[in-house]
């Protein structure tokens, strides 16, 4: 197997794809969105229960589920992600994303980030960007109250 | 020197180089096939030789150009034994030939028409007929697909009780680009006929792959791709029967299909020039003409054997394999040369990259087919999809390469 391949499917990966974490639907969900890649057929919703945080005026995902299916980048990112931005606010999504967004599409990944890191191998396959950053999108969408999102809207 | 069985391979220059280390085993052959040497050298005898604009110079360059391109529709017209070359409508593609003929024939249609059409279509001959139906208030109607893993075929049963005189549109494709099945195009267009219904056919997958005869099956309309039958891309044709398109209004209008214009109005040239608005793809019509030269003295009916003979080993090696789920039609059924399957643990996604490693070019996704897929249960299949240059050694290392990938995965 080759280098970059290996990358790709890294341990952590292959483990979230085969055990996903926060894997259904929430029935205690107040907000969902469903994100879908149309060129592929890969589909994600993800589930939130939204709080006030009111020490910061905004609100913070108390708990978070997400199902659909798609190949095992797709799943095994939504699943980290879940377990990434449980207990964070929308700007401290977002900001995650961002650095996220940088791994996948430079495969530099800063040192205090761990698991995120496990997705650098995705930069050598620029096709497979929009499977990594699937639930991702998802995800924003919901903390915004949109309801439905298709990466080819997005430029990655 | 023509071509011949014996070399087939030596005529495609871009099936000699190694993708990732791997010789490049190319089995994409639904999504484009390749070009022989031959149509690839009618486009740079053409750019060198006499690129000039058709039917307007009366210059020796634009004389060579309008000859050279109304030989490519003649050549088309024999090509699928059309009765008349002004039958030949020069397009972009499949998708454009349906689209024209969906929006002339939106006009005819009105409340109470039915157009019918399949479970299995690709969007393109889907989306044109939704759109027609709600343009002019038809209603639209599909054929059902049988079979947990559509391997039934079209629902024929049903087909007799969908098929009444108010069906003014029967649109249908000759070979499932996801299935792999293989439609009974003449009894269709027979049967259509005897209700009155104008017949559309899409030919994207079969008229590079079998022998196709429009006057034999009596079809009105049919819609194919040059890309797929070895000719390049941004060139496809639209047939028509001639009585049917010297009724049909153009779908759009401009330069080189106009009799006479004045300010106020405009009179159409008939077929074909009248659906060819504005210059024509010049250079890809030609090369179209010399990929017919290829294809036919290779043979279709030879080209449809070799196809069907390694989907029957295909068939056989893959469901072998842990997990796998064929679709369309049953190992040992009839099968055009494609064979489409997933598998429970392991997504096409991943087959795909797994296999590009191999060097082996697959297609994996939904193959434009959503609502089919839906109904199978399934978001997307991985796709193996054969050409007159396929060898049963490419699926060999096709099937090594999926037992590769199901094994890391854990699935194999
Ligand atoms: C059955 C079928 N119909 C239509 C099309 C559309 O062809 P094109 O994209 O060349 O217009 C395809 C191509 O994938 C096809 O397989």
């Amino acid at each position: 197997m080759s280098a970059d391949l290996s990358e790709l499917y890294q341990q952590v990966i292959l483990d979230h794809n085969k055990r996903p974490r926060n894997r259904g639907k929430l029935p205690t969900a107040n907000r969902v969105a469903h994100g879908d890649n149309p060129t592929c057929g890969d589909q994600c919703s993800v589930y939130l229960r939204l709080v006030p945080d009111a020490a910061n005026g905004s609100d913070r995902i108390a708990e978070i589920s997400f199902d659909g299916s798609g190949c095992a980048i797709s799943q095994a990112s939504a699943s980290l992600m879940t377990t990434q931005v449980k207990g964070k606010s929308g700007a401290e999504v977002d900001a995650l994303y961002q650095q996220f967004h940088e791994i996948v599409t430079t495969g530099n990944a800063p040192e205090e980030i761990s698991d995120l890191a496990a997705f650098a191998g995705v930069h050598a396959f620029p096709a497979r960007i929009k499977c990594a950053t699937l639930g991702w999108h998802a995800a924003i969408e919901a903390l915004k109250g949109g309801p439905e999102v298709t990466t080819e809207t997005h430029t990655d | 020197m023509p071509p011949t069985w014996k070399n087939v391979r030596a005529d495609f220059p871009v099936l000699h180089q190694t993708v990732h280390g791997k010789p490049l085993v190319y089995l994409d052959n639904g999504a484009t096939s390749q070009k022989p040497r031959s149509v690839i050298d009618a486009l740079v005898r053409y750019y060198e030789g006499y690129n000039s604009n058709v039917h307007r110079g009366l210059h020796a360059l634009s004389m060579r150009a309008t000859d050279a391109y109304e030989g490519a529709r003649t050549r088309v017209a024999r090509f699928i034994n059309a009765a008349d070359p002004a039958e030949i409508i020069f397009t972009r593609g499949t998708t454009e030939g349906i689209n024209v003929v969906a929006r002339s024939l939106a006009a005819t249609l009105k409340p109470g028409d039915v157009v019918l059409t399949t479970e299995i279509e690709h969007h393109s001959n889907l989306i044109p007929w939704q759109q027609a139906a709600r343009a002019s208030g038809a209603t639209l109607k599909y054929v059902p697909v049988l079979g947990a893993d559509a391997e039934g075929g079209l629902d024929l049963a049903a087909l007799d009780e969908l098929l009444t005189p108010a069906v003014k549109v029967f649109a249908f494709t000759h070979i499932s680009n996801t299935l792999g099945t293989i439609n009974p195009v003449a009894e269709f267009c027979r049967r259509a006929r005897a209700v009155g219904a104008i017949t559309v056919i899409d030919a994207a997958q079969s008229i590079g792959h079998a022998p196709f005869d429009v006057r034999a099956l009596g079809a009105d309309f049919v819609s194919f791709s040059g890309h797929k039958m070895c000719g390049p891309t941004g060139i496809g044709v639209l047939y028509g029967r001639r009585a049917l398109l010297d009724k049909l209004a153009p779908d759009e209008t401009g330069g080189g299909m106009v009799v006479s214009v004045t300010y106020e109005d405009a009179r159409w040239k008939p077929a074909p020039e009248r659906f060819e608005a504005g210059t024509p793809n010049i250079a890809d019509a030609i090369a179209l003409g010399a990929a017919c030269d290829y294809l036919d003295s290779l043979g279709r009916d030879q080209i449809a054997a070799h196809d069907a003979a390694l989907s029957r080993v295909a068939m056989e090696k893959l469901s072998t394999l842990p997990g796998i789920r064929l679709i369309g039609p049953r190992v040992g059924a009839e099968r055009s040369g494609l064979v489409s399957f997933a598998f429970a643990d392991v997504h096409a996604h991943d087959v795909v990259t797994f296999a590009d490693e191999d060097g082996v070019a697959l297609r994996g996704g939904h193959h434009c087919n959503q609502p089919l897929m839906r109904k199978l249960g399934l978001t997307s299949t991985t796709r193996a999809s054969f050409y007159a240059y396929n060898t049963e050694q490419e699926i060999d290392i096709l099937v090594a390469s999926l037992r590769r990938t199901l094994k890391f995965f854990g699935a194999g």
